[in-house]
């Protein structure tokens, strides 16, 4: 017996449960503003505390950063992410959690070998595109910029 | 030992002597926990490392297994093994503690049906009178090596399943006693691959194996499912169990309601959120041992198949844009004789 593989992609298609994109949706809207509407109280606080307005941008990321790691190491910052999706991922929070979370997976294969290399095993492919992207837009500024002004 | 087609079937039948299953957390929760010989709620089971952890769960099954068959190490001859930890580490690490001779066997996670068929084979053949057959898998080792670390925050597409932290085992001594289950036929299956390239979605490039072997077995030995109490699938979650009811229905059989996934039995899918169902080479084996063995031991099934589908990619494959070719192994129990 053999069905072909394009009847078969298509029985496959059929059968496979499709995610409940309403549902995922509103779970990745309302935390991932959720989170973002912390970041603003947190910036507020700061600039209430006397800083200014970059230095409180800063800060604002570096706590967000802080409590994102500490709750992915109590295991709580995956919870939400199984409910929330992109809710948890796009945010600042989500990239410490992609940092973090392999950093302590790996510490038992040895702070070098194990924290040290795999810590950006995932979130390394965010940092090389991200750089290569501002500096092809920075050359493409560079370029244009003479007609801008 | 006659062979029909891709079927061995033992004239003799060999005998499961004893069987243990041991199980983790999530096990102890689901539906089958009265059936585990011993069940952990931490994971870690002590252990340093994830890794550590699975093979301590399948040194707790082996001197459990022997305890219950009552037999010393000595009086094994081979003992088969296999899980899912890149070069089958958990098993080989077991082996360490367990003075026998041991042959690691890879079938991803159709190892429990395929370490049992060989065990048929080995003991019927007379190349070995006791063969011990275990397979295991641990959600986190399994995780932390195939997908990302246990703390990352990803959402699981619904066609995701759940690797069973859990180890099976069981003794095949040469010739069934009565009392006894008898392994009456063993087939191991031919690789098939649909072209199935989402590692998310094993149940649907595992269907068509399973499929394929049991179209054959059935084909061979001129027999139809309703011929069996059950035939049970490994681990083909929603997806694939559905699937391979399509698949089969093409090719003209008809399951006739007696197919169940170990995968969709070990868990309640719905409130253990499970995904499409369990998986893993320790998800058939722990439900073979505590749900399948025990219930033809005491009469509640008289003939049952167990088809054990194996993914046979690796991660390394997976990013090089391969799809994931398949296996399934089957094995035919029968019922004890007085």
């Amino acid at each position: 017996m053999k069905p072909d593989k394009e009847q078969y992609a298509r029985l496959l298609k059929q059968v496979c449960p499709r995610s409940p994109l309403l549902r995922d949706f509103l779970w990745a809207f309302f935390v991932g503003g959720g989170i973002c509407l912390l970041g603003e109280g947190v910036r507020a606080a700061w600039l209430a505390a006397g800083h200014t307005l970059s230095d409180a941008g800063a800060l604002t990321s570096a706590t967000l950063i802080a409590a994102s790691g500490a709750l992915t190491g109590l295991g709580w910052y995956q919870k939400l992410a199984t409910r929330a999706g992109a809710g948890t991922l796009v945010p600042i929070t989500g990239f410490a959690n992609a940092v973090v979370s392999p950093a302590i997976e790996f510490r038992c294969e040895g702070l070098v070998t194990g924290v040290g290399a795999r810590m950006f095993s995932i979130a390394g492919p965010v940092l090389v595109y991200g750089l290569l992207a501002s500096a092809v837009w920075g050359v493409i500024w560079w370029l244009i910029r003479p007609w801008m002004l | 030992m006659t062979r029909v087609g891709d079927t061995v079937r033992f004239a003799c039948p060999p005998g499961v002597e004893a069987w243990a299953a041991v199980g983790g957390k999530k096990e102890a929760d689901g539906p089958l926990a009265a059936g585990f010989d011993l069940l952990f709620t931490d994971n870690r089971l002590g252990e340093e490392t994830w890794e550590q952890a699975e093979s301590t769960l399948q040194r707790h099954c082996a001197e459990l297994l022997l305890q219950k068959a009552d037999v010393t190490l000595p009086q094994i001859d081979l003992a088969l093994g296999g899980d899912l930890q890149s070069q089958c580490t958990a098993t080989a690490y077991t082996f360490r503690g367990l003075d026998v001779p041991f042959a690691g066997v890879y079938g991803a996670c159709s190892t429990m049906a395929e370490t049992l068929a060989l065990a048929g084979c080995l003991t019927a053949g007379g190349a070995a009178r006791r063969v011990l057959a275990m397979t295991s898998s641990h959600f986190c080792a399994a995780e932390r090596q195939f997908r990302t670390p246990l703390n990352y925050g990803g959402k699981r597409t619904p066609t995701a399943q759940w690797t069973a932290t859990g180890a099976g085992a069981c003794l095949v001594s040469g010739r069934a006693r009565p009392g006894q289950v008898r392994l009456t036929a063993a087939a191991f299956g031919r690789v098939r691959d649909p072209s199935v390239k989402d590692g998310t979605n094993m149940g649907g490039a595992m269907a068509p194996a399973a499929a394929e072997t049991l179209y054959r077995f059935f084909l061979d030995n001129r027999c139809a499912p309703a011929d069996y109490d059950g035939v049970y699938t490994g681990d083909l979650g929603i997806v694939g169990s559905e699937l391979l009811a399509r698949l089969l229905e093409g090719e003209g059989v008809d399951l006739a309601d007696r197919h169940r996934d170990c995968g969709l039995l070990l868990y309640d899918r719905e409130t253990q959120q499970t995904g499409a169902g369990g998986s893993g080479a320790g998800c058939a084996a722990s439900v073979l041992a505590a749900h399948i063995l025990p219930a033809l031991q005491t009469g509640k099934m008289r003939r049952v198949l167990l088809v054990c589908t194996g993914a046979l990619m690796s991660t390394t494959t997976l990013l090089q844009g391969e799809s994931i070719p398949c296996v399934a192994h089957l094995v035919e129990l029968t019922a004890p004789v007085d």
